[in-house]
């Protein structure tokens, strides 16, 4: 019965599985949802839901699946909620009078519900035609109508949907843009462990060999600890079209500066696209030449370009015409050699980049790995980033 | 009042204590986690009382609590048991006790101590996060086969009374799937203004009413209106009361000199966002 409820969270990527179902069938054969629609969601929610970031499309999965439509009601009189103050039960109905019941939609349900609150004038139970309560009209509390519209809140099958309509866990969705401790978390991954530096943590295997070798005398040995030596370039694209972003690009390079795992890391600037030279500051102040970069840096450093990648399309096959003998070379050229030289290089772009066409994004996103500067798009880059050997 | 009863499912429920107040999902959450035998992950901002929440089940189910802080060195191994190899080549070279019994020095982590005992524990794994990507799913087989042999002397330990395992993360690194399969999982929201009033009455009885409406209306909007980076919390808010409660402070306004300021924000650079907002006259009330 729940099955369907379970594709329809698949639909919305959530992952749910086999394990997932057996848990939930366990669950509920226990007994645990106390055989109520909001003790069901409570625990569909523990079982089914691994990670916050799915929380907001569990709700939406479960309103819209569970949809006994919770509606604000436009005033409703005070004499009506004291009808439906103390529900009566409603008896269990079978199949046929289920399948009989009318199925409206919410048009249709909130217009007939203004109709009768206007003719009725008195208190109804039962029933399946006015406001009142265990009865299968669509209107009232605690009663039983697939689309019904449920009144004064508490009890009924409303609650459940209702928290579910609230959508509280939208901020947690992952496909937002990041901010700064969610793109740490995220750059955490990037790190390779090698064991470096000075010596002073005890090598327990070294320690024995040398030992036993020394006919049991002790002979203590020492190995470097073990440190992550990832070393990262960060360059970004600043001014003109990236200025909307400049919060989200402050945000990466705070979080990126602030990562303690990075044996190295060195930002650059640059604007609209990489030419002969690229800037140490965001004013371009201290420039350095990109062969001087290639020179400096061999290909295992990772390289990560922020960009949105749109120019005019000379910007990118013609040249600078700035700087000496280099003013020549153009644009898509320099990012090129970037990337021949580089063993691993993403491009995060903030823009909606695949749904530009005949852009200078698709050459360029031909040459570089293309991400959205999501956290689920970092996420990629850095795994893009650690893949091993030669591209 | 303890909040468990043995009931007709045949396992304890949890249904929070005196101290800890519970949400019916996080209730919920535990129950699932007691009757299906799954590790329960708790995660939520820090200060929301995830690791409060261990002792309360702990405390509810009258079983002692095992905790184990995970810490950025901490191997999964480390619960299990350690094999105190220096102590031992010490020995062996200065001569002190038998080295041939290795037992002597194989000392349980908290894993092992829980799967050891011989009475119902709750172990606690705190800040599963902190430790290397690796970690949790290096526990995944001990966890779910409640049993672990130690390979020095062939011993097994295996688990006589199943513990309740309860864990705790920050999120700050990604928990890896095949692991949050096996447990069940709890988010604890950020309380709303009533719980948070209760909560305040379980830890502060008594206080005047008026004042304590002043401290949540300033909490929540130096909370949710300024631009922090650290928010302050519920363990924050209690704290800051506490003070505010030896100082004999019973007026609290939303001004630039708000009493004791530094327990609520913890970062200087929101102290300077929250001098600045004020400074502004935004949010200035007097």
């Amino acid at each position: 019965m729940f099955i369907d409820f379970l594709y329809e969270l698949r639909g919305r990527k959530v992952p749910v599985g086999a394990q997932e179902a057996v848990a939930l069938a366990e669950a509920l054969s226990l007994g645990l949802h106390d055989a109520s629609l909001d003790g069901f969601y409570d625990v569909a929610r523990a079982l089914l839901i691994h990670d916050e970031k799915y929380l907001d499309d569990f709700d939406v999965a479960f309103s819209s699946y569970f949809r006994g439509v919770a509606v604000e009601a436009k005033a409703i009189a005070e004499e009506l909620l004291s009808w439906l103050r103390d529900p009566k039960k409603w008896h269990e109905l079978s199949q046929e009078e289920k399948d009989s019941l009318q199925k409206l939609d919410l048009e249709q349900v909130l217009a007939m519900f203004e109709q009768r609150l206007k003719e009725q004038n008195e208190r109804h139970d039962g029933g399946n035609r006015w406001i009142g309560t265990g009865g299968s009209s669509p209107f009232g509390r605690g009663g039983f109508n697939p689309s019904g519209v449920s009144l004064g809140g508490g009890g009924g099958r409303s609650g459940a949907v209702l928290a579910a309509d609230a959508r509280r866990y939208k901020p947690y969705r992952s496909d937002v843009l990041l901010d700064t401790r969610q793109i740490e978390v995220a750059l955490r991954k990037l790190r390779v462990f090698a064991h470096e530096g000075a010596d002073h943590e005890l090598d327990i295997d070294g320690t024995i060999d040398a030992t036993a070798k020394n006919a049991g005398e002790l002979e203590v040995k020492t190995r470097p600890p073990r440190r992550s030596n990832t070393r990262v370039i960060l360059m970004m694209d600043v001014g003109g079209s990236m200025d909307p972003y400049a919060t989200t690009m402050s945000q990466l390079f705070s979080a990126a500066k602030r990562a303690t795992h990075f044996k190295e890391l060195r930002t650059y600037y640059f604007h609209n696209c990489v030419y002969g030279k690229i800037w140490k500051t965001e004013n371009f102040l201290e420039p350095l030449s990109v062969r001087d970069l290639v020179f400096e840096c061999p290909p295992t450093y990772k390289l990560v370009i922020v960009g949105d990648a749109l120019m005019a399309p000379y910007e990118l096959l013609g040249s600078s015409g700035y700087a000496g003998d280099d003013g020549r070379i153009p644009g898509i050229d320099w990012l090129r050699m970037l990337r021949e030289h580089f063993r691993r290089a993403v491009w995060l772009n903030p823009e909606d980049w695949r749904s530009y066409k005949g852009t200078t994004i698709e050459p360029i996103s031909n040459i570089f790995p293309m991400f959205d500067l999501t956290l689920e798009g970092l996420g990629e880059a850095v795994t893009e980033l650690l893949k091993g050997g030669k591209r | 009042m303890l909040g468990c009863a043995e009931n007709m499912h045949e396992f304890r429920r949890f249904t929070g204590t005196e101290k800890y107040l519970t949400s019916g999902a996080l209730e919920s959450a535990v129950n699932c986690a007691l009757a299906l035998k799954r590790p329960l992950l708790v995660r939520g901002e820090p200060g929301t009382g995830k690791t409060l929440l261990a002792e309360a089940v702990a405390e509810g189910l009258g079983a002692p609590l095992i905790p184990w802080q995970v810490k950025s060195t901490t191997k999964a191994q480390d619960g299990l048991y350690v094999y105190d190899t220096v102590e031992r080549l010490y020995d062996s070279r200065f001569g002190d006790g038998d080295v041939k019994d290795i037992k002597k020095y194989i000392k349980l982590g908290p894993l092992g101590q829980a799967f050891a005992a011989n009475e119902l524990k709750v172990l606690l794994i705190d800040e599963v996060d902190k430790a290397d990507l690796e970690f949790p799913n290096d526990l995944l087989h001990e966890l779910d086969r409640m049993r672990f042999r130690i390979v020095e002397t062939g011993e097994e330990i295996v688990a006589k009374e199943r513990p309740v395992v309860i864990i705790t993360s920050n999120n700050e690194k990604e928990l890896p799937d095949a692991f949050l399969r096996r447990c069940v999982f709890h988010f604890i929201d950020f309380p709303d203004k009533e719980l948070m009033r209760r909560i305040v009455e379980v830890h502060h009885p008594g206080l005047d009413a008026a004042l304590v409406d002043q401290v949540l209306s300033v909490f929540f909007e130096v909370r949710d209106g300024l631009r922090l980076r650290k928010r302050p919390s519920t363990s924050e808010l209690i704290d800051w009361i506490a003070v505010l409660r030896k100082a004999g402070v019973n007026d609290v306004k939303l001004e630039k000199n708000l009493p004791f300021l530094g327990t609520l924000l913890k970062k200087e650079q929101d102290l300077a966002a929250f001098a600045d907002q004020l400074a502004g006259g935004r949010r200035f009330r007097s």
